[in-house]
């Protein structure tokens, strides 16, 4: 077989006759997608980052003066950014404590045989599948005061939840927890199915109560999953903005996120929002740091 | 779990197996709720107490893919019988359907399910096909630094799309690219590309090398070897990874949102702005989004092995 392929090709080159070599291959599918997300993600981030010293507005044709630090001085003086950050931390709490709970609760109540087992958990991952700006939209339909199905199912009356200033913020949160907690339970599964069996009959061999053996076993083996999905979804509900943008015009639920896309889309007040941008960007960073560095320490087991 | 279990273990179990049952029919309440909805008549939709009971029909689905206007005054009875069955379900609903000449008019919704689609198909082809490609590359070859270039092509994946979202709608309409199909399909391959690369490493990597090695000494060319031998043993890898790219680009929002809004907007930022104050109409609105949910649910079934795995990145295999 060797023969007939190198007959066919210019005997006078190796590489030729080997087809591409090894380095050329690697370069040919490696470096297309290094210059794609370059060009597509790190060039308009450089291209912000060049606005966010000046005082343009993508609205009016008035070129861009320089302003130095002023944008940054000016938001981070500002108190009403501090508010949206104290509500975003909140919501980050909120929804992500309650996906822990929740997530890890059902992944507990799962982690045994039972019939229809792989139909049950395939049922509970659905919600973390579908699209953000659709699930706050039928949730809007289930929250209405007046006729909606969950006011209805827990006998509430007529309560207000998200156009009540007070509640919006825990309602969006309560349908990120629907959301998000099977992505938790996911998570878990995985910790709790890898937790040697043989522990959990040394511990009912040594008649150990229930409350031991989880403290002392399963939760120990399964915090490196726990915290994986802890870090993934803060840094996923620290970018939050699908939800609370269509569930709720409140400002008590104007996340980082929503401050920023008005006013670079509504007040177009583009140099100052490329600033806010950078300073969303540098936290974001950070929590994707620790992420990954994790991810990658786990994965190495 | 000791495989004798005491009195108390059995019925602590039976009590799990019983709160397993009643979380699920609780966390698909609300999806239930949704997918009814899209066959409930219109003055049954928003009922107090709730309406569980009803014939359903097919009428919120033929208003959603219909342009229509109020009917002013009852139309003559010669025109409603000559009406065919679906435009009676319109004009027994107080409505008329808007017509050019002899042809029906459309609705934007099939408009809009047709751009989503096209996009996501398209980025997905894009995404699948590079990283790949780039996903061979680093689990074949030393590359210098490769840690590095790896946890580089991860973090952009995690941009929020609100800080990318802006600088993007600067340039695309400085090029005249905002509102066109051409800009998602590069957004959301750019978006999905770092995710194939992280998916695709893991899958390639549990492909035994000795399976090229014996093509290459056979005398396939490297290309060849690739081609003939490693795509094919990656297919079920690939195929997982292509169906979970449709979905995330399927369901995205936010670049849809800031940065087209007619001729290439997506389903995502269409749905939730057809609800106006007033006299939102529920049923067709849910009967949008039950079409648009409906291919997800199904993907979900086919990538329940998949979900792990996906979902982390390919860090956690299962």
């Amino acid at each position: 077989m060797t023969t007939i392929a190198l007959e066919r090709l210019d005997p006078s080159s190796r590489a030729a006759a080997r087809g591409w070599s090894d380095l050329t291959i690697r370069n040919v599918f490696i470096i297309p997608t290094i210059v794609f997300l370059i060009v597509f993600n790190i060039f308009p981030l450089l291209y912000s980052l060049g606005y966010s010293f000046t005082d343009f507005r993508a609205s009016v044709s008035a070129p861009a003066n320089f302003v130095g630090l002023d944008n940054y001085k000016r938001l981070l003086s500002d108190p009403n950014i501090w508010r949206n950050f104290t509500v975003t931390a909140k919501y980050v709490i909120v929804s992500v404590g309650g996906q822990m709970i929740v997530g890890f609760g059902i992944a507990l109540l799962l982690n045994r045989a039972f019939p229809f087992k792989g139909l049950f958990t395939t049922l509970l991952l659905l919600p973390m599948m579908m699209s953000m700006a659709v699930v706050g939209l039928f949730w809007k339909l289930l929250y209405d005061p007046s006729w909606g199905i969950i006011n209805y199912a827990l006998g509430l009356g007529r309560f207000d939840w998200l156009s009540n200033p007070d509640m919006a913020l825990y309602a969006v949160a309560i349908t990120d927890i629907w959301m998000w907690s099977p992505f938790v339970m996911l998570l878990s599964l995985a910790g709790l199915s890898a937790v040697p069996k043989h522990l959990y009959e040394a511990a009912a061999i040594d008649r150990a109560s229930s409350w031991y053996t989880f403290t002392r076993i399963t939760l120990p083996l399964v915090a490196p999953m726990l915290l994986i999905a802890l870090i993934f979804r803060t840094m996923e509900a620290f970018k939050s903005f699908d939800l609370p943008f269509i569930m709720s015009g409140q400002p008590t639920t104007e996340v980082i996120a929503i401050r920023l896309y008005k006013m670079a889309f509504q007040e177009w007040q583009t140099g100052l929002s490329c600033a806010l941008a950078y300073i969303m960007l540098i936290v974001v960073i950070a929590i994707t740091n620790i992420y990954i560095k994790y991810l990658n320490r786990v994965k190495e087991r | 779990m000791a495989a004798v279990q005491t009195p108390r273990q059995r019925i602590a179990n039976r009590l799990a197996i019983v709160a397993v049952i009643v979380t699920t029919i609780i966390f698909l309440a609300p999806i239930y709720w949704i997918a009814t909805t899209a066959f409930k008549p219109r003055a049954l939709a928003t009922t107090v107490p709730p309406t569980v009971v009803f014939q359903p029909e097919i009428t919120p689905f033929i208003k959603l893919f219909t342009k229509r206007v109020q009917l002013t005054q009852p139309v003559d009875e010669e025109v409603y019988e000559a009406a065919p069955w679906w435009e009676k379900r319109i004009l027994d609903g107080g409505e008329r359907v808007l017509r050019v000449g002899d042809s029906v008019q459309l609705s934007a919704y099939p408009d809009r399910f047709l751009n989503s689609l096209i996009i996501a198909v398209t980025s997905t082809l894009l995404a699948v096909s590079m990283g790949t490609l780039t996903a061979y590359g680093f689990s074949r070859f030393r590359v210098p630094g490769e840690q590095d270039w790896l946890f580089f092509i991860l973090s952009t994946r995690m941009l929020p799309p609100v800080v990318v979202a802006i600088p993007m709608f600067l340039m695309y309409r400085a090029v005249g690219m905002t509102d066109t199909h051409l800009g998602l399909i590069i957004l959301y391959t750019a978006f999905n590309l770092s995710f194939v690369v992280w998916l695709m490493k893991g899958f390639i990597d549990e492909i035994p090398r000795e399976y090229e090695e014996a093509a290459l000494v056979d005398g396939y060319t490297r290309m060849q070897a690739f081609f003939k031998i490693v795509l094919p043993e990656a297919a079920t890898g690939i195929a997982a990874t292509g169906v979970f790219c449709f979905i995330i680009a399927w369901n995205e929002y936010a670049f849809a949102l800031m940065l087209t809004n007619r001729d290439a907007q997506t389903a995502p930022p269409f749905i939730p702005a057809q609800v106006g104050s007033g006299l939102t109409d529920w049923t067709t609105i849910a009967a949008g989004t039950f079409l648009f949910l409906l291919p997800v649910a199904i993907f979900t079934f086919l990538l329940r092995n998949h979900l792990l795995r996906g979902m982390s990145f390919g860090a956690i295999r299962k």
